[in-house]
């Protein structure tokens, strides 16, 4: 595909792919803002669910916060790299953040799995159901942004489309921010 | 606005070299069904909703056909069972909204007229507009498959409440509530992406010259809604998603006994649906502003005020959802706060009302086609607008709460936009989409039979509301109260004005198609108009024009004194 004139064009002086990102992050927000605001206003109604948030591994979630604060970091260092023209080096870095992503989702995956054979399932109560609704948009999130970013790597890796290395970056902060609140609210508050 | 400002832009659009566009042609599959080009997307996403507006038509022609002549075996259905009701409701509200008045209003014109309108060749990111496409085609699909699964279509009303959405001892379909919901969300997904492109290509991709207010209204007008769609859709989406769990895998997210609240749904959508109205009017009005400019010769009245106060109504519709809570139970000091925002919005609507009529004020005013639509949407649009005061103010809204009233309010303000600003829309760029003109005269027919049946549907409606018709009756005759004192007369006068107006349909759809193939042909530009659509040639070619334009003035300089040609277009240097 030959790609339009439309698409190198720059009026406001922000690239246009990244100029979509942020959009996307726009449209991202309110969807987690309107789950995590039903969700706040349900948890003010009922103190009592802070027995069933007693159940939840904060240390688990405390480490994965590690983890995926981690792997922003080495998406941030990826996109150092690709402005510098480094495309070897911030594929490097890309895969490293991937790696956080994955250590991520394999912690989440025992955890629940511990909770589901405990009986904590999505339907057993409402705070549950808040739980797996909201970490599990948030665990699909995360596969999406690896799932790009390795993408993304395997054309920088021959200094293609090294813009993207931002982009996807920014989006991965973003996912990063979304547990920066998911945490809290659902581990830490008891 | 004088002189060229070509400072604005990227480097690149000045290289003498860089601003032909080469488009290869294509075969025809890959030119129609795969095609990336925004002028074809725009067509996939018009056609597509004509298509979902028969079914929308079809819907309610036979649920009023019950509604007038209650038990009859309805030609073209047969007997209409309540069940069957309940699903012909909720599907022609769906429809109507969600794959007519958006694909129409905002992805087909938007597809079709952004680039054209603000001088480039494409769309920013057109893979991602051809799959916007096909996931709102999948969607479609999906919505017309619930039709036959087992139980039948949902019939939750499109609004879908729970608990009534939630439980299928309820609602009685199985299988159509969830593919509805799913549908419904695969839909918001594929207007996710559009809107993105819209916005993106808005802000980046104008021509060398064209500053933020010289950007036409109509433009601005889908990227405000675009970005109204994108800030009130993502609660929505979640509350989808939770209830899809509800309806599915058997949570309760809305159900109070297991610790839910099924208010919070209501929250959720018209958070979304209250927003939604301003999605699709804001459109219809930049449609407006575009016809009644080129036939009155004049130039807008105050283009600055209409940009400002949409981007005031849109900031505004964030705060008015509640007032389709007043009697669900909300705090009624949260009432009066939520009547008092729904009163205030009425002023910058009534606002740009005011500023379109002292645009007609002075001109050289040409009654054509268009302008009748375009006419015609600012005075019912002002009736809709009119009775929304009742609704707005909590007070009266317990009395007139989900009666006819309420149905007729928003049909004055939905057909206006979904049906008049179109008819509008597609007869002014007719000629530009298929280089060819549509008969006038029929088109004259067309219009007054339209018009003038629908009010005859709707007002007959105002009174039976303020009477007391309940919304969700399906036989009337069960309630002897509503059938005294001629209700039921009005009743079937509002059915055959709807199958008058139906039948009107009939000559538009001959006059189009037989006007797309057989039509007068005509040059790029038979309405005198400025945009910059209107200097490429129609239909335009992939690439839209031989060489992209600079642009050097506003949209709307006609009739400029000391100049003799009634018209200045926006990419002529002087």
């Amino acid at each position: 595909m030959i790609r339009p004139i439309a698409t190198t064009r720059s009026a406001t002086g922000v690239p246009t792919g990244r100029l979509a990102v942020w959009w996307v992050i726009a449209s991202e927000i309110v969807i987690f803002g309107g789950l995590l605001g039903g969700y706040v206003m349900h948890r003010l109604g009922h103190p009592d669910w802070a027995n069933q948030a007693a159940n939840t591994n904060t240390w688990a979630g405390a480490f994965n916060t590690f983890v995926l604060l981690t792997s922003s970091l080495a998406a941030v260092l990826g996109h150092q790299a690709a402005e510098k023209g480094d495309g070897k080096k911030a594929a490097n870095f890309l895969y490293l953040t991937c790696l956080g992503g994955l250590v991520f989702l394999i912690v989440k995956s025992i955890e629940w799995t511990t909770e589901i054979q405990h009986g904590m399932t999505i339907t057993s109560n409402t705070f549950w159901s808040f739980y797996y609704t909201a970490a599990g948009l948030h665990g699909l999130h995360v596969i999406a942004g690896m799932v790009i970013m390795l993408f993304v790597a395997a054309d920088a890796k021959k200094n293609k489309e090294l813009q993207r290395v931002e982009n996807i970056g920014i989006y991965w902060h973003f996912v990063d921010l979304v547990w920066i609140f998911l945490f809290p609210l659902l581990y830490i508050a008891k | 606005m004088s002189g060229p400002a070509a400072d604005t832009h990227a480097p690149d659009a000045h290289a003498p070299h860089g601003d032909h566009p080469h488009h290869p042609e294509e075969g025809f599959i890959k030119k129609y069904l795969f095609s990336t080009d925004h002028k074809i997307i725009g067509f996939q996403y018009l056609f597509t909703g004509m298509a979902m507006a028969l079914i929308g038509g079809f819907t309610v022609y036979v649920f009023r056909m019950q509604q007038a002549f209650p038990g009859l075996s309805v030609p073209g259905w047969g007997r209409v069972t309540a069940q069957d009701y309940n699903g012909l409701v909720t599907t022609h509200g769906s429809v109507m909204i969600f794959w007519v008045a958006m694909p129409v209003l905002i992805a087909a014109l938007g597809n079709y007229l952004i680039p054209l309108m603000i001088g480039c060749d494409d769309m920013v990111f057109p893979r991602l507009n051809r799959l916007s496409y096909q996931l709102f085609l999948l969607s479609a699909v999906i919505l017309i498959f619930s039709f036959f699964v087992e139980g039948g279509a949902f019939g939750g009303a499109w609004t879908s409440y729970p608990p009534l959405s939630a439980r299928a001892e309820y609602n009685l379909t199985p299988k159509g509530a969830p593919l509805w919901l799913v549908a419904v969300a695969i839909e918001f997904v594929a207007f996710l992406l559009g809107g993105i492109n819209f916005v993106t290509t808005m802000m980046n991709s104008r021509a060398p010259g064209m500053k933020m207010f010289d950007v036409p209204i109509l433009v601005w007008m889908i990227v405000i809604a675009s970005i109204l769609f994108m800030a009130s859709v993502g609660p929505l989406v979640a509350g989808a998603v939770m209830l899809l769990f509800d309806q599915t895998i058997g949570t309760g997210f809305y159900d109070p006994v297991r610790g839910g609240d099924p208010i919070l749904w209501q929250h959720l959508f018209w958070f979304f649906g209250h927003p939604e109205v301003y999605v699709v009017m804001l459109p219809a009005f930049g449609i407006v502003a575009e016809v009644m400019t080129v036939f009155s010769r004049k130039k807008l009245f105050a283009y600055k005020t209409v940009l400002y106060t949409a981007i005031g109504t849109g900031v505004l519709s964030f705060f008015v959802w509640a007032h389709h809570q007043f009697i669900a139970g909300i705090d009624p000091r949260m009432a009066n706060i939520f009547g008092v925002t729904t009163l205030l919005i009425s002023i910058p609507v009534a606002e740009m009302m005011f500023v379109y009529i002292a645009t007609l004020y002075g001109g050289s005013i040409r009654l054509a086609v268009p302008m009748l639509w375009a006419l015609a949407f600012i005075s019912e649009f002002l009736l809709g607008g009119v009775t929304g005061i009742f609704l707005g103010a909590s007070a009266s809204d317990i009395y007139f709460h989900d009666t006819y009233f309420v149905l007729a309010h928003f049909h004055y303000t939905f057909v206006p936009i979904a049906i008049v600003s179109v008819f509008a829309a597609v007869t002014y760029w007719f000629p530009k989409m298929f280089g060819r003109s549509m008969n006038e005269t029929w088109g004259k027919v067309h219009f007054w039979g339209t018009i003038v049946s629908f009010n005859f549907i709707f007002i007959p409606l105002f009174i039976t509301g303020a009477r007391g018709d309940h919304r969700r009756i399906f036989d009337y005759t069960h309630f002897p109260d509503l059938m005294k004192s001629g209700m039921q007369d009005l009743r079937i006068l509002a059915t055959l004005s709807l199958v008058v107006m139906l039948s009107f349909q009939v000559i538009f759809l001959v006059n189009y198609f037989y006007s797309m193939f057989r039509g007068p042909k005509v040059g790029p530009n038979p309405w005198r108009a400025n945009t910059l659509e209107w200097h490429a040639a129609s239909p335009p070619p992939h690439g839209n024009f031989p060489v992209l334009p600079t642009v050097y003035r506003g949209p709307y300089e006609y009739s400029v004194e000391g100049r003799e040609d009634d018209h200045w277009p926006q990419h002529l240097p002087n």
